[in-house]
């Protein structure tokens, strides 16, 4: 009898736990200021198209499920068949690279991609193997140096998302200086970068670049953690930001670390590489990734269409390749979609512009002329004048990142490569 | 006499030992059948629980992923050939009874040394004396990483198995500080120098690594079965004390073994560097240090088996991979299915050794 007693009540206590749960919770988050597009297909698949796709992890990892999921959507919307796409996971970067392409070519694939930096080596060896193979590479700086026609690389201008995230972020900086929190003296960020090199570069200095465009007094750290992906090393260094007065938290980092440790600390927080809204809903604010579907859209409109595929493709915001979670208005300040919107008309119709050099300075001094290290070489000679047009111009010259410049403002507190 | 006897108790049922030659070698060969097929059945079972695909459709995606094509039959031979050695390598030492689980980091050393020569001497001297170069720096790097512990353990009795687990650590952890040196761009990943790699027989990039291999496991099979030397690493096994008693200098044993083990793991680091992939990685050795010490125990130590053993964990290996790329279901599954199979063999060699006893009938005592 007493046992029954003792169930009933403590199945009591479960319902009226999780009733509370329920009433507690409500969505604060926005609607997407710049959602995936739908892809258009306007072309029409031949039947024994074949694609084959190669990634370094499986979808455990974010970093390739981004890649798995734009895999999908874009077989879905294309509509290609099952026997068209051959899909191959946890392919290390080595020889067992080549050895998959090579595979996928031997299964009559038409288009092989690899997702991941360190698999551009084993790409270009399976390239020369195969001239009659289109070989399509994210994230990599070969193929512009290269001189094959069927190697390809492919990035996005994904410093225009974090310079839009960087405003949402700024944004929530004025709000506290207005309620008092903090002065605007005191408005400095802090962020959790992975290596010491142009990708991160780029990325935390057009994210500064955003948050200064509406919060003039801002300043920034950045701690480095020498790895992609370390939950433990990545909160350690939001900890240490945080307990340095850094006022909000951003990351290029792919583990929940820095998220977390914002969480733990109330302090706001621009994620990356998809929403951390539902393990931090206190903190979260927004987060920008690149939306690799319109590429593959791309590449395989090219092959079916006997076009010609860049040897470095950089998708932008038109294209649909950089896009934006929602905002959570619950932890964001007032008019931060509406803010995000206008800047994102000014990128599209290049009255803004990120790395405007009106808009920075290094050593106290405007930048007229930069020597970007573009092509690669083992010495990182720098080889291409980048300053053009009052602007530093990222991604043209190839597509990925090559912005490495230290700028005012950004006090680096180790380095890592 | 009787009557107090069937008063004690005994259990329901007893392990005991086989006498030795009991059972013959179709029964054995059969014991091992039905363990493979009870295996395949479970898994089986389980896949069609978790994931609802067809079992039989699964296990033909496991044999098309080993023997699918001309390319996967040579990759499947190239990867038996990389785990034989290694499975080679450890082999004397374990037959002595000296735990070295540092194969691993005595392959990736002898990498590293093999990587290092072809980058900072490629160019610098013929290609005859690069391979020299080349071999003996592989070699010696082995031999090196095997012996220190050796030396400990023959001088000292320090215990080897925990100093050749370190000894992995350090050795990759100094492959992570050379990359950091030699490779700059953040990816980590060192240009591949096939330019300064073993020489290539019939445009097939394995054969070479194949042959050595087979060649090394017929010379591993004599030196352990028919000479002096291999004699004395069997007694040292048995029991040391009765090596000394008929004069055998056991420190001496021990240090010449793991020299001529650091050496083939040495061999290994050669072919896998310089023979298949022309760079480097903390990665390249990829487990099979650890891999290596499973195929060698499921062999008994006998070379020639450990081709099966070997290609058995080559074929699950390859095959998973196959099967997680057909159906897109999660590394995971196939890792289940692996370890199912692997678990039915080493415990039918449990059987083969051991015959369960039931409890005899109280009248038949009587």
């Amino acid at each position: 009898m007493k046992k029954i007693l003792a169930f009933l009540l403590a199945a009591l206590m479960v319902f009226s736990l999780a009733a509370c749960g329920g009433t507690g919770d409500k969505d604060t988050m926005s609607e997407s200021p710049l959602p995936a597009p739908q892809l258009t297909v306007d072309y029409e698949v031949k039947d024994d198209f074949k694609i084959g796709y190669i990634c370094l992890h499986d979808e455990k990892s974010t970093y390739d499920k981004n890649f798995l999921d734009a895999a999908d959507e874009a077989t879905k919307a294309i509509g290609l068949k099952d026997d068209q796409v051959i899909i191959k996971t946890n392919v290390p970067e080595g020889k067992e690279c080549y050895e998959a392409a090579a595979d996928l070519v031997d299964q009559g694939c038409d288009i092989v991609f690899a997702n991941s930096f360190g698999h551009e080596d084993f790409m270009i060896q399976a390239a020369r193997e195969f001239p009659e193979v289109q070989f399509c590479h994210a994230t990599g700086t070969k193929a512009h140096t290269e001189g094959l026609d069927n190697y390809h690389n492919a990035f996005a201008s994904i410093y225009e998302g974090r310079y839009l995230a960087g405003i949402a972020a700024g944004l929530k900086l004025n709000e506290m200086i207005a309620a008092g929190k903090i002065t605007a003296e005191q408005a400095k960020m802090g962020y959790v970068g992975a290596f010491t090199y142009a990708e991160v570069i780029s990325g935390y200095t057009s994210f500064y670049l955003g948050a200064k465009s509406v919060c003039p007094s801002v300043t920034m750290e950045v701690q480095f953690t020498g790895s992609w992906y370390d939950a433990i090393e990545e909160q350690n260094a939001a900890e240490a930001l945080i307990a340095r007065n850094c006022a909000l938290i951003s990351q290029h980092a792919d583990s929940m670390g820095a998220p977390g440790a914002c969480e733990a600390a109330g302090v706001p927080n621009v994620s990356y590489n998809g929403s951390t809204y539902e393990a931090c809903p206190e903190t979260f604010i927004v987060s920008s990734r690149i939306n690799w579907a319109p590429y593959f859209n791309y590449i395989i409109k090219c092959w079916n269409t006997g076009a010609a595929i860049d040897a470095d493709w950089c998708g932008g915001i038109n294209e649909g390749s950089v896009v934006l979670t929602g905002v959570n208005e619950g932890a964001a300040a007032e008019g931060t979609v509406a803010a995000i919107k206008t800047a994102i008309e000014g990128l599209k119709n290049g009255s803004v512009k990120v790395f405007n050099t009106a808009n920075f300075t290094k050593d106290g001094a405007a930048v007229t002329t930069y020597m970007a290290d573009v092509d690669t070489d083992a010495a990182f000679t720098a080889d291409t004048e980048a300053v053009a047009n009052g602007a530093f111009e990222e991604s043209k010259y190839r597509s990925a990142p090559y912005f490495d410049l230290r700028i005012d403002g950004i006090t680096l507190l180790n380095e890592k490569f | 006499m009787a009557k107090t006897e069937t008063k004690k108790h005994t259990p329901l049922l007893h392990i005991v030992k086989r006498d030795q030659g009991s059972l013959t070698w179709y029964n054995r060969l059969l014991v091992r059948g039905i363990a493979i097929l009870a295996a395949l059945l479970v898994a089986g079972v389980l896949i069609t629980l978790l994931t609802g695909k067809n079992p039989i459709q699964v296990y033909g995606s496991m044999v098309s992923g080993v023997f699918g094509s001309p390319r996967r039959i040579w990759n499947m031979l190239q990867g038996l050939a990389m785990l034989l050695c290694v499975s080679l390598a450890v082999t004397p030492a374990f037959k002595m009874k000296f735990w070295n689980i540092g194969a691993e980091g005595q392959v990736l050393i002898s990498g590293l040394a093999c990587v290092a020569t072809m980058m900072f001497l490629g160019d610098k001297m013929p290609t005859v004396v690069l391979l020299l170069v080349m071999t003996a720096a592989s070699v010696l790097a082995g031999m090196i990483w095997a012996v220190l512990p050796a030396v400990f353990k023959a001088y000292w009795n320090t215990n080897e198995t925990l100093f050749t687990l370190m000894m992995n650590y350090v050795a990759t952890q100094l492959v992570a500080y050379f990359l950091k040196v030699f490779v700059k761009d953040g990816s980590g990943v060192l240009t591949p120098m096939p330019q300064y790699g073993l020489p290539v027989l019939g445009n097939q990039a394995y054969l070479l690594n194949i042959l050595l291999v087979a060649l090394l496991t017929v010379l591993v099979y004599v030196y352990l079965k028919y000479s002096k030397q291999g004699y004395e690493i069997a007694v040292v096994g048995e029991s040391e004390n009765t090596a000394r008693y008929i004069g055998i200098n056991v420190k001496k044993v021990i240090i010449r073994t793991l020299l001529v083990s650091g050496a083939m793991c040495g061999l290994a680091g050669l072919l896998l560097v310089g023979g298949t992939n022309h760079t480097i990685s903390t990665t390249t050795v990829g487990g099979r240090g650890f891999t290596a010490i499973m195929v060698s125990w499921l062999a008994k130590f006998n070379p020639l088996y450990m081709v099966l053993t070997s290609f058995l964990v080559i074929f699950l290996e390859k095959g998973a991979q196959q099967v997680s790329t057909d159906f897109r279901i999660s590394s995971s599954i196939s890792d289940i299915i692996t370890g199912i199979i692997l678990l039915f063999i080493i415990g039918c060699e449990f059987f083969l050794q051991y015959r369960v006893v039931m409890r005899k009938n109280r009248k038949e005592n009587a």
